[in-house]
């Protein structure tokens, strides 16, 4: 029997039976960016895969014959998890930043904690949307810099280049560390919970 | 051995699911953690056995998608069956978001200190 389930879980160490609170982060970046590494680092487990499709209808009339078309969007993601103690555990998903992924953030990512923009300086262009749709999707964020070598760029100048606000965090890190993958997300983490208790004193 | 989910036949998920492409709700979170309540018995559809047999520790929804490769939508159909059946359970996220939708400070806190200690 106990072999049976280690054919479907691999070598997956179980959850505590008293896990019971599971949170989300989610990790954006383009292709090649660092994402599945940084997951790695700091996962309690080997990154599995899985994916989601969606079907929509076509928007508009866009053939002559009056059929409505429609289109099957699939992605793809990596995740990881920690747990963090006896009942929490964290998930974290790398999410491929291009446009398909956005429509199913709000099926899967609602509820999400906040996300990690993982840029590599020396292709920021590749982000630019990443942070369009966080914004629009009101998600908190920080961006991460994924240090490849190669030129060095300022804070200030990828800021500039990224059009980030002040208030939104930008730190250097190293995708293949743990320590330095830890730190993004407590730094993520951090900027969170200062959002959240100054929304709170406002309202109150 | 290729990646299951992509490439398989429209018709495979079809039948998984008895014709069905949505859930009754979207109850089940890609972190909502399942715990079987019974075991597998004979004649159960097999994606069923399996899920109990997966869930007899807490799994999340997208932990079984990816050990049956499955994707996330057919599988939340698989485990809304099991759930009206009573042979799962399950333990939804308490983000408990706030009016403007940031997570609780105290939830925060605690993911703080978790993240420190490891």
């Amino acid at each position: 029997m106990d072999s049976a389930t280690s054919d479907l879980t691999g070598t997956r160490p179980p959850l505590r039976s008293t896990a019971d609170n599971g949170l989300k982060i989610v990790i954006v970046g383009g292709f090649g960016v660092g994402k599945t590494t940084m997951v790695r680092s700091v996962s309690d487990i080997r990154p599995l895969n899985t994916e989601e499709t969606m079907t929509r209808a076509g928007e508009g009339v866009d053939n002559a014959d009056d059929v409505p078309s429609k289109t099957t969007t699939t992605i793809a993601f990596d995740f990881g998890r920690i747990s963090l103690n006896d009942r929490t555990v964290l998930y974290l998903f790398g999410a491929p930043g291009q446009e398909r992924f956005w429509f199913l953030w709000d099926r899967l990512f609602t509820g999400t904690l906040g996300a990690v923009v993982l840029v590599d300086t020396r292709r920021l262009v590749d982000s630019w949307y990443a942070i369009d749709r966080l914004e629009q999707h009101g998600m908190p964020f920080i961006v991460a810099r994924n240090d490849f070598g190669g030129p060095h760029y300022s804070a200030e100048d990828v800021r500039e280049a990224l059009d980030l606000p002040d208030d939104i965090p930008l730190i250097e890190c190293d995708a293949r560390s743990r320590e330095s993958s830890k730190e993004v997300l407590i730094t993520l983490v951090n900027h969170l919970y200062t959002l959240s208790s100054s929304a709170r004193e406002s309202t109150t | 051995m290729k990646r299951p989910g992509r490439d398989d036949d429209p018709d495979r998920l079809y039948t998984v699911t008895g014709g069905r492409s949505r859930s009754g709700t979207d109850a089940f979170d890609l972190v909502t953690l399942v715990v079987s309540e019974s075991e597998p018995t004979p004649g159960m559809q097999s994606e069923h056995a399996s899920i109990l047999r997966i869930c007899r520790s807490p799994t999340a929804v997208v932990e079984i998608a990816s050990d049956l490769g499955l994707p996330v939508s057919i599988v939340r159909i698989l485990l809304g069956d099991l759930h009206a059946a009573g042979r799962i359970t399950a333990r939804h996220p308490r983000t408990a978001a706030s009016a403007d939708q940031l997570p609780d400070p105290e939830i925060l806190k605690q993911v703080l200190v978790g993240l420190r200690n490891l």
